[in-house]
């Protein structure tokens, strides 16, 4: 690949015409190359089965045996491909360090993280063993793990997901590497703890100036990190350029649709873009262009010959499509190329919020969990605090979002209303009848009308029934006896998620994510609910994919009147689907209300550190962001803090004063409604002001506090 | 579509196919052997005595009179039956009890996990040993309801530990989300999840109930005469083994080969149904 020299003198690692081929011939990864100067960070952004992953592992040397790579891969000028096994164990650690998606698998269970730590730095390193016992609490201390003296004789396990991809982080750069490789590396944790990953990734690469590539399928992520970004699709790179290039001006009709298919939560759009069909499988590519199928801009020369990466314009942009010219000569859009999906035709207006039927009201809800010890004689040695005492209702027509964190209760609550039973605490009613007072018969009448669609489309589909006795299992359920009546229904069901009837001859396996999570979504509504509990519907998809599965959620939503319980982490889908929203935090409501509200005027410190923490595919407002860094991970639900559960982490807190501060640790805060017109409360002793028009006015700013500070009545 | 992928896979694997062959060839010989003999295994010659094996006797006589090819067949078959069925039976029971008690966890569990326990530190051979004699008379099918409610309990844990893990798999979750009866779903989401263990069980139990039942014949306990089983006719000729061998070599060489052959065969299916082995 002829790219132009940067003027940075020598490319610390240049990879060319790269392939790999599986055993079977399966071509996951077919002429990959870029060039890597010192110092610069590299995205490679690609749906899964891309071969962005294997493209790094080809370059490590760590692919299984039986897989064939050809091609060249330079570090510092000295060929890896088919270099001695010997010399690449040097290498690796040395010069090239990787930071993999799972920390719990990168560390031995059995060492501590120091000693792991030590030893990654005695391998390449001779030094005694109490200096590198020392440079290892030096490296924990800069990835920003408190106490690293103390930590660092911890055992993996005793370190949370956070802190492990901190130590994980500590144990790349152990040896000063030309090269850090990062596979997905905060894709396994939550916002604010991807933030403060991202943060410290960040620094390392200040104190070791080693070069990035950073592998993510999170444009967002990209966007704020990355010099320059290599977009893969169906493991060929298809476009190449510097950050702002892919992100304003892309010109590969599959990077415009990539960027057109996200929920943006700055900007929130009516409908979602989604790219029509699926990634193609990599043992069976199409002829020509392997995008052509889901183009809209596909012209009969497409299915020619695939077309290769040719420079666009000036400088280092390269495209791989042949009307890539004619898109940057008019300057299209994903916006303007792609179709945008009508909205659905009828929807209802509804009345006025409060005269709507209540569907589903929690109220006080409250769920703990014994934590026993002991094999023989079990003893309750603490209680986790699950879910403390929640409230919220869902009317007729509208979507409830819950969101929060991993381990703030958002899936024992769904437990709770989905099981129809008696809770410890407080009451669930759903469609008017309280779930602690049903008789038998009356529950498994109530099931018709309250159905759930899960996360992981693969688990929740029985892998051994064909896709029509999977949809027609609730119909007979429930008193549905006539075969021919249910095979219609049946059809009827797929056609109304977006498939054809035939495809109840089929078994799951033989569906694409997005396809599964669509029969999930018929499954639930087969017996015509009115409340469907939706538990991460769309985190497992793809991007592309995920737009298609939300539109079709919303077009159901209106077209048959159901009512959603949404659970979500993902803040921007739930700004896009949602109509109220309610955030979660160790167990309780932090804050709830409209979403517009919520989002335009977040008023308690956990929003807000949630809604800036999270990264925006749009790398110049990422460039002039301010973060809130929330310090630390969730607190523990066996052992919460006293009074308010967020004061650990709270931003806030540091500018109130020691009076105000102790009210914080000796009351809870109730959920407050904040003004009487607006629907938005908050359990916040000091909230935000929601006339305050700077939404985000975080702890860099102590002159906004006085006024809030300021002790309610 | 999966089962044909895993006869691919199995097929594959040359123990397997050996095995497969062999088991189809000791089937035919028991059931279609007799057919082609020269004589039944009721009929009793009063001239020939310990006779070797010859053109009239393919594999000789015994005391008396009977013909070894035709008893031994006869004895073969029976042993089949008992070892297919008591491995479906045993298996089936594992099935059941484990994915209940599994599934429904509670007092239902404690209660079907503590039978189990119980069965297991019985002495089976001597409680059967026991009973079976006082069966005498009745049918041979109550021995192999003894054989199989001895044999049953390791895979029942097993598929117990197995359904705990699918109790929480979102498919089943949204199954009872649905309003589907307990048993139902036992039945129709866990047993067939499971149900790749369960093959290469009950195969492995074949030749465990083979090996049972002649173990218990041969001392006595098993099949009663005048009925026949490969354990009681090792029985008879072992005494006689060295002088007169085509009496005991016969139906030993038989029990051999068929255990083997199935073990292949269960060998082969394990492999073949467990993605993660590498061939």
């Amino acid at each position: 690949m002829n790219e132009p020299t940067t003027g940075r003198g020598a490319p610390v690692l240049e990879v060319s015409d790269l392939n790999v081929t599986f055993r079977g011939g399966v071509k996951a990864v077919r002429g990959v190359s870029y060039r890597l100067d010192r110092g610069e960070i590299l995205g490679i952004v690609g749906e899964s089965g891309s071969g962005k992953s294997v493209t790094s592992l080809a370059v490590m040397g760590l692919l299984p045996e039986g897989a064939e790579i050809s091609g060249s891969v330079k570090l510092h000028g000295r060929e890896l491909i088919g270099a001695p096994e010997g010399e690449l164990t040097r290498l690796r650690g040395k010069s090239i360090g990787m930071i993999f998606q799972d920390p719990l698998s990168a560390f031995t269970p059995v060492y501590t993280i120091g000693d792991q730590i030590a030893e990654a730095v005695r391998v390449h390193q001779k030094v005694g063993r109490d200096v590198a016992a020392e440079r290892a609490v030096e490296l924990l201390d800069l990835v920003g793990i408190p106490h690293p003296d103390e930590r660092a004789k911890a055992f993996p396990h005793q370190f949370s997901g956070g802190m492990r991809q901190r130590a994980m982080i500590a144990m790349a750069i152990a040896n000063d590497p030309d090269v850090l490789i990062c596979d997905e590396p905060t894709t396994a944790l939550d916002v604010t703890i991807q933030a403060q990953v991202l943060e410290v990734l960040k620094t390392a690469q200040r104190e070791t100036g080693a070069s990035i590539i950073m592998i993510t399928h999170d444009l967002g992520v990209v966007a704020g990190l990355a010099d320059r970004v290599l977009v893969m699709y169906a493991g060929k790179p298809v476009e190449l350029g510097t950050v702002d290039e892919i992100y304003y001006r892309p010109r590969q009709p599959y990077t415009m649709g990539l960027l057109a298919s996200i929920p943006r939560m700055d900007r929130p759009t009516e409908r979602l873009i989604p790219i029509e069909g699926n990634p193609p499988s990599p043992a069976a590519l199409p002829p020509g262009c392997p995008f052509a199928p889901r183009c809209p801009l596909k012209a009969d020369a497409c299915d020619d010959a695939e077309p290769e990466l040719e420079r666009i314009g000036t400088g280092g942009r390269m495209a791989a499509c042949i009307r890539a010219h004619e898109i940057d000569l008019k300057d299209l859009r994903g916006a303007d190329v792609y179709p945008v999906p009508e909205p659905p035709a009828g929807a209802v207006e509804r009345g006025p919020r409060e005269e709507r039927e209540t569907v589903l009201a929690l109220d006080g809800l409250v769920r703990h969990y014994p934590l026993m010890k002991g094999a023989v004689f079990k003893r309750q040695v603490g209680t986790v605090h699950a879910v403390d005492g929640i409230s919220f209702d869902v009317r007729e027509g509208e979507t409830l979002a819950l969101v929060g964190e991993s381990g703030c209760g958002k899936t024992t609550t769904l437990q709770q209303i989905m099981q129809l039973q008696a809770p410890q605490g407080g009451t669930v009613v759903v469609l008017g009848k309280d779930s602690a007072k049903l008789a038998k018969a009356e529950r498994k009448a109530l099931r018709r009308d309250l159905q759930i669609v899960f996360q992981d489309p693969m688990a929740a589909l029985d892998s051994r029934m064909p896709v029509g006795d999977i949809l027609a299992e609730p119909l007979r359920a429930h008193g549905h006896r006539d075969g021919k009546a249910v095979r219609s229904r049946v059809a009827e069901l797929l056609t109304l998620v977006g498939l054809a009837p035939e495809h109840a001859e089929r078994y799951p396996q033989h569906f694409s994510g997005g396809q599964r999570q669509r029969i999930g979504i018929a499954r639930a509504l087969a017996l015509e609910p009115k409340l469907i509990v939706l538990d991460e519907p769309v985190s497992a998809l793809d991007v592309s994919i995920q737009a298609g599965v939300i539109n079709l959620l919303e077009d159901l939503k209106d077209r048959l009147g159901l009512s959603y319980l949404f659970v979500a982490h993902d803040l921007s889908v739930v700004r896009h689907i949602a109509d109220r929203v309610a955030v979660m935090y160790l167990g309780k409501i932090a804050e709830i209300g409209e979403v517009d509200e919520v989002y335009g005027r977040p008023a308690h410190p956990y929003t807000r550190a949630l809604l800036s923490a999270i990264p925006l595919p749009d790398p110049e407002l990422e460039r002039s962001r301010t973060r809130i860094l929330l310090e630390g991970d969730l607190p523990s639900p066996a052992d919460p803090p006293s009074g308010c559960r967020f004061r650990t982490r709270c931003p806030k807190r540091a500018r109130l004063g020691a009076e105000e501060a102790r009210r914080c640790a000796e009351e809870e805060p109730a959920v407050i409604r904040l003004a009487p017109a607006a629907d938005h409360g908050a359990a916040c002793h000091y909230p935000e002001d929601p006339e305050d028009p700077e939404g985000a006015g975080g702890p860099e700013d102590p002159e906004d506090t006085e006024a809030v500070a300021a002790p309610r009545p | 579509m999966r089962s044909k992928l895993v006869l691919k896979r199995m097929l594959r694997n040359p123990q397997a196919r050996y095995g497969l062959l062999a088991l189809a060839l000791l089937l035919l010989l028991a059931y279609i052997g007799p057919l082609f003999g020269p004589h039944d295994w009721t009929e009793k010659d009063f001239l020939a005595f310990m006779e070797p094996p010859s053109g009239d006797h393919w594999w000789g006589t015994t005391q008396i009179g009977q013909d070894v090819y035709a008893v031994t067949l006869r004895g073969m078959q029976k042993s089949i039956i008992i070892g297919f069925l008591v491995a479906l039976v045993s298996t089936g029971l594992a099935a059941l009890v484990g994915a209940t008690a599994g599934y429904l966890g509670g007092w239902a569990d404690r209660a079907l996990m503590w039978v189990t326990d119980l069965l297991l530190v019985l002495p089976s051979f001597l409680i059967i040993a026991i009973i079976s004699p006082r069966l005498k008379g009745g049918s041979w099918l109550w021995f192999v309801v003894l054989l199989a409610v001895f044999s049953w309990m390791i895979t029942s844990r097993m598929v117990r530990s197995m359904t705990l893990s699918l109790r929480e798999r979102e498919f089943v979750l949204a199954a009872r989300y649905m309003g589907i009866p307990a048993w139902k779903i036992i039945l129709r989401h866990v047993v067939p999840n499971i149900s790749s263990l369960l093959i290469i069980d009950a195969t492995l139990n074949v030749s465990a109930a083979i090996i049972g039942e002649a173990a218990l014949s041969f001392f006595g306990f098993g099949i009663q005469p005048p009925d026949v089983s490969l354990g009681t006719l090792i029985a008879d000729g072992s005494a006689k083994a060295i002088g007169y061998p085509w009496l005991f070599a016969f139906p030993a060489g038989l029990l051999v080969l068929l255990v083997l052959s199935v073990n292949l065969v269960g060998d082969g299916l394990r492999d073949a149904l467990d993605p993660g082995s590498n061939q």
